[in-house]
């Protein structure tokens, strides 16, 4: 009977763990008017997105929220934090994969009570979390990532998009290429090997067959993520002397592999079209060849348009961080600003806090101002937002690089209009003379 | 009382009071026991196979074969409740161990560790290359309802969760009567010495070809489940990392109790959870410092704390 | 024939990077029986170092060619302060425990290291690639290599030949060669043991960061570059056999081989051939390629 009983307290000790160890930490809602709005922030702060993507991003939450709470927005924007209300950020790393990413944000909206939930860089993160908002029904804003699957695939009333997909980036790169480079016929690709690069390659093979039906792929190399050697890579590419070679890499994986490639002059004889390039070029500036093809995922960074909001952005961040904004940071102001808009679109006049119902109604289609000029949320029922996108050729003047022969693309034309899949889209309105 | 009905009441009391206490619990600390229980299924299987002497790096294989089962087997089978997902999800990482286990079984040692691991590493290789299963993104996977109840309604969302305690109960229970039977008695006697066991007569590659089957299904359910609870699965579930974590789990856990990785996982993933919170720049270094701490001063793993209590109290 | 040729010199030169790594794993696995998941982190604070020495050094107007001198300073800096310190701070107190613990401690240590290098060094890459442009390239038909990627092969002959010295040649090689075969008769005999696990766990340190010293002028050094690295040695050292140095040459030059083979001609493939090698030659040869049943070797 002894051993029984002891076998029990000990059954019971697990016990307690498992059950009660958790709701101790639950915290009691506190109830105040003028409460801060908790803004959940979702990030790469550590692994290999967290230096060209995960932190740029944070940088650009904080100063942006510090200036707007300050009340120091320019414009529009210039009520402190959401209608008066101070914006709280709480920071969450977005490593750890999808299952984490699902644990954390039903940790942060069911306990940490958060007002809503800005984040997300990496698409699989995306699609895991878009049925979880649905069903905690938490305003959640993805700011980042670029698979179309997500409004296309589904219908969601929680969840919004602040960026366009990335069908676009590959699109418009396709229509940049026959333009710029009229002889080019003999294409290759390296892109990552996962969904981002995997797509990015086939929307731009799509594109490029429906404009110009006569090219030719040489190879299409997929290395591994983070792979960082790509010596028999650029091999396999030179071998082939393709025209184009076109990269949707990212961070360490883009240095690398323009660090690797320019010294063999793999870059000289092909031009290169890098679809996130912009990242890079604030450190690479002496390395990328003129001439390169360099995106931005829409207009951020040195596309970002001369406008009093750009410059503002620019200042405060420089300010702090001394290195200038690059995509991800645009991209979170986008998301921030599009949420102040909605957010005192739906309070209006009035002094009280709006519901979440309300901002969410107010968010369905808006357009906004932005450091990148006008969002409009045209797809997926008002919650996806499309955006222009620009295409430029890097020059190196005096050590700077710069751009030249800036061509900026109208969202409609490289965005399909709403409840069209972008696959299908490519082949039927890309075709010349449409 | 006999050792296995002790066991098996404890674990019956503690599934009960999982029941009631349900309800009570905050919505976001049952999804994080459900995937506690999730991954304590994985670690229970590795410490079937850690008794007989054999470390898997490979679990991962399992998982996600009993996750994919879960999300593919229930579009192309139209199964909607999430009983036969999971059911689905343990068959077929059941069968591919059935498969493997005919090479596998005449592993031992790290050699054993590191050819499970290749598998994983292969299956991973194909799943990102397989954009039809949504490659690195991954894909969805809902179940409409658990034991008929929709999953919308107030009892049915504790479905899964409920759902995850009953396997659990059922995989301890029943890995703890095993150990207990005959065939189960020549686990440890493999560890020490095969050779002896072959002269009694055994034949020790069966013997290690039925529990890596079992190990198997016991992740293929923690696959499912997990699937289920996220409601979402990628090829992230086969990476080495995955593996690497189960492993994890089972040593940190400790081997002496069928109890012990339920009680190990639930703590690592509170520890996670608020190293995540508290620390998001640095909860590498926090969880890297927990388990150094585990390891050098508890060496028989975390259940030897509720261990020490006992033999103190007797 | 040029694709054959090319084939070859990819595959060489990646097989020289793997096996600078992989000797290092070997060697500590060997000797102390250790499969170090830490590995990768070292050969990631090797860039680091690197990346920060030899940036000054060229920042600071010295002769370029010296660069590759502060490159391999580095690493030695590296095996010399971070080598001792984790073997006599953590691991000696692990030792005589079982083999899966061990390789979690090792993992709990890549993860407070992925950390504190974080910590040092921020998520900001670093950049040295001068050393990787200034020998000059090679013409090779539509193909073109840097100079520096022989320097990479040399290097690893070098790092080949000085182990294959110094573990058949010297006093203390032996000595290394008897703690292999009996630990417990060598502490018998008066080995000091203790002291040759610190300065196997210090070669082995100072042969990743070498690695990653070397690497340092391809890449840019970032958080997280060493968590691949990690995976592919262990299929390099399993492919060899645990703890063979001739196995850890041949492991990289068959992985090396295979990855190039792919990428050249069935690039759909690469993403998992390392470890369908790896699953096929433990098939066949269930403890890989170098080791004999009976003895366990270097």
């Amino acid at each position: 009977m002894n051993t029984s009983r002891t076998a029990l307290s000990r059954w019971s000790c697990a016990l307690s763990l498992l059950l009660f160890a958790s709701p101790v930490f639950a915290q009691a809602p506190a109830a105040a008017e003028q409460k801060p709005f908790k803004l959940g922030v979702v990030t790469f702060l550590s692994g290999a997105a967290a230096g060209p993507f995960g932190v740029p991003a944070r940088n650009g939450a904080e100063v942006l929220v510090e200036a707007l709470n300050g009340a120091k927005g320019p414009g529009a924007y210039a009520k402190k934090g959401l209608g008066g209300r101070p914006i709280e950020l709480v920071f969450i790393d977005e490593a750890g994969g999808t299952t984490k990413q699902v644990s954390e944000y039903r940790e942060i909206v069911q306990r940490q009570n958060v007002d809503a939930v800005i984040g997300y860089i990496s698409s699989g993160d995306c699609l895991a979390v878009a049925p979880v908002a649905e069903e905690l029904k938490k305003l959640t804003i993805l700011f980042d990532c670029g698979t179309p699957r997500i409004f296309e695939d589904g219908s969601y009333k929680y969840l919004f998009r602040t960026t366009a997909p990335s069908t676009m980036d590959n699109v418009a790169a396709a229509l940049y290429v026959t333009e710029m480079l009229p002889g080019a016929r003999k294409i290759a690709g390296i892109n990552q090997n996962y969904a981002w690069g995997q797509d990015s390659w086939a929307d731009f093979e799509e594109s490029m067959k429906v404009l110009r039906p006569a090219t030719e792929v040489t190879t299409s190399q997929m290395p591994k993520l983070g792979a960082g050697q790509y010596g028999a890579e650029i091999s396999a590419l030179m071998a082939g002397r393709p025209d184009v070679i076109h990269s949707s890499f990212w961070g360490g994986d883009l240095d690398a592999f323009v660090l690797q490639a320019v010294p063999r002059g793999a870059l000289k004889k092909s031009t290169a079209v890098l679809t996130c390039g912009e990242t890079a070029t604030h450190k690479l500036a002496g390395q990328i060849p003129d001439g390169t093809i360099i995106g931005a995922r829409g207009p951020h960074g040195a596309y970002a348009p001369d406008i009093e909001l750009n410059r503002w952005f620019r200042t405060i961040y420089q300010d702090r961080f001394v290195l200038s904004p690059n995509y991800p940071a645009y991209h979170m102001a986008q998301a921030i600003l599009g949420l102040k808009t909605a957010y005192e679109r739906a309070q209006g006049a009035s002094a009280v806090a709006p519901s979440q119902d309300q901002v969410i109604a107010a968010f369905e289609g808006i357009s906004f101002e932005t450091p990148s000029g006008t969002i409009k949320m045209a797809l997926g029922k008002g919650h996806q937002a499309i955006e222009e996108t620009v295409y430029g050729r890097a020059k190196t003047v005096g050590g700077k690089l710069t751009f030249v022969n800036v061509k900026r693309y109208p969202a409609g034309k490289v965005n399909p209009p709403d409840g069209v899949k972008s696959a299908d889209w490519i082949k039927t309105a890309l075709k010349p003379g449409k | 009382m006999s050792p296995a009905r002790r066991t098996a009441l404890g674990l019956a009391a503690t599934l009960l009071l999982a029941g009631i206490a349900a309800p009570l619990l905050p919505r976001w600390a049952g999804f994080l026991v459900t995937i506690a229980i999730a991954k304590a299924l994985v670690a229970l299987g590795l410490l079937l196979l850690m008794r007989t002497g054999l470390v898997s790096f490979g679990q991962g294989l399992y998982f996600a074969i009993g996750a994919y089962a879960a999300g593919v087997g229930a579009d192309a089978l139209e199964f909607t409740d999430a009983v036969p997902m999971v059911l689905l999800g343990a068959a077929a990482a059941g069968l591919v161990a059935l498969v493997l286990g005919l090479l596998l079984a005449r592993y031992r040692t790290i050699f054993f560790a590191m050819l499970s691991l290749a598998f994983s590493m292969i299956l991973y290789g194909l799943l990102v290359q397989s954009s039809a299963l949504g490659s690195t993104d991954g894909f969805n996977v809902a179940a409409r309802t658990v034991f008929g109840l929709d999953v919308a309604s107030p009892v049915g969302r504790f479905g899964v969760y409920g759902l995850a305690a009953l396997v659990a109960f059922v995989g301890a229970v029943g890995i703890d009567r095993y150990l207990r039977s005959h065939l189960g008695r020549l686990a440890p006697a493999i560890r020490d010495n095969e050779l002896r066991v072959e002269y009694m007569g055994a034949s020790v590659r069966n013997v290690v070809h039925l529990h890596l089957v079992m190990a198997a299904v016991l992740a293929g359910a923690g696959g499912a489940l997990t699937a289920l609870a996220v409601g979402h699965v990628d090829p992230e579930t086969a990476y080495w990392t995955t593996s690497g974590e189960f492993v994890f789990v089972a040593i940190l856990s400790g081997t002496s109790s069928v109890a012990a990785p339920f009680a190990g996982a639930l703590i690592l993933e509170l520890l996670r959870s608020f190293a995540y919170e508290h620390a998001p720049n640095t909860w590498q270094l926090v969880v890297g410092s927990v388990m150094l701490a585990v390891i050098l001063f508890l060496p028989e793993g975390l259940w030897s704390v509720f261990r020490k209590r006992r033999r103190a109290a007797a | 024939m040029d694709t054959l040729v090319a084939v070859l010199v990819d595959g060489i030169i990646y097989a020289s990077w793997l096996f600078i790594i992989a000797a290092g794993l070997t060697i500590v696995y060997g000797v102390m029986r250790i499969l170090n998941m830490a590995h990768g982190s070292l050969y990631a604070l090797g860039a680091y170092a690197a990346a920060s020495l030899a940036g000054a050094w060229l920042r600071a107007g010295y002769a370029p060619m010296g660069s590759y001198a502060v490159l391999v300073l580095a690493a030695l800096l590296v095996g010399v302060v971070v080598g001792p310190l984790v073997e006599r701070g953590l691991l000696r107190f692990c030792y005589g425990r079982d083999e899966v613990v061990l390789v979690l401690v090792t993992y709990a240590l890549f993860l407070i290291l992925e950390d504190l290098i974080k910590l040092v060094w921020g998520v900001e890459s670093y950049f040295v690639s001068e050393p990787y442009g200034l020998l000059g390239n090679v013409e090779f038909g539509p193909l073109s290599y840097p100079v520096y990627s022989a320097v990479m092969v040399v290097a690893a002959v070098v790092v080949g030949l000085a182990l294959r010295w110094g573990i058949y040649g010297t006093r203390q090689g032996k000595l290394l060669v008897a703690v292999i075969h009996d630990r417990e008769v060598s502490a018998a005999l008066g080995i000091n043991v203790n002291r040759i696990f610190l300065v196997t766990f210090a070669l082995g340190t100072t042969l990743a960061a070498l690695g990653g010293a070397l690497t340092a002028p391809t890449v840019s050094v970032v958080p997280g570059m060493g968590v691949e690295v990690i995976v592919l040695a262990f299929a390099v050292v399993v492919i060899g056999g645990l703890g063979s140095m001739p196995g850890a040459a041949i492991g990289s030059l068959i992985v090396g081989l295979v990855r190039s083979s792919a990428v050249h001609w069935m690039p759909q493939v690469e993403l998992f051939s390392i470890y369908l090698v790896m699953a096929l030659v433990l098939a066949f040869r269930p403890r890989g390629l170098f080791v004999a049943v009976e003895a366990r070797k270097i």
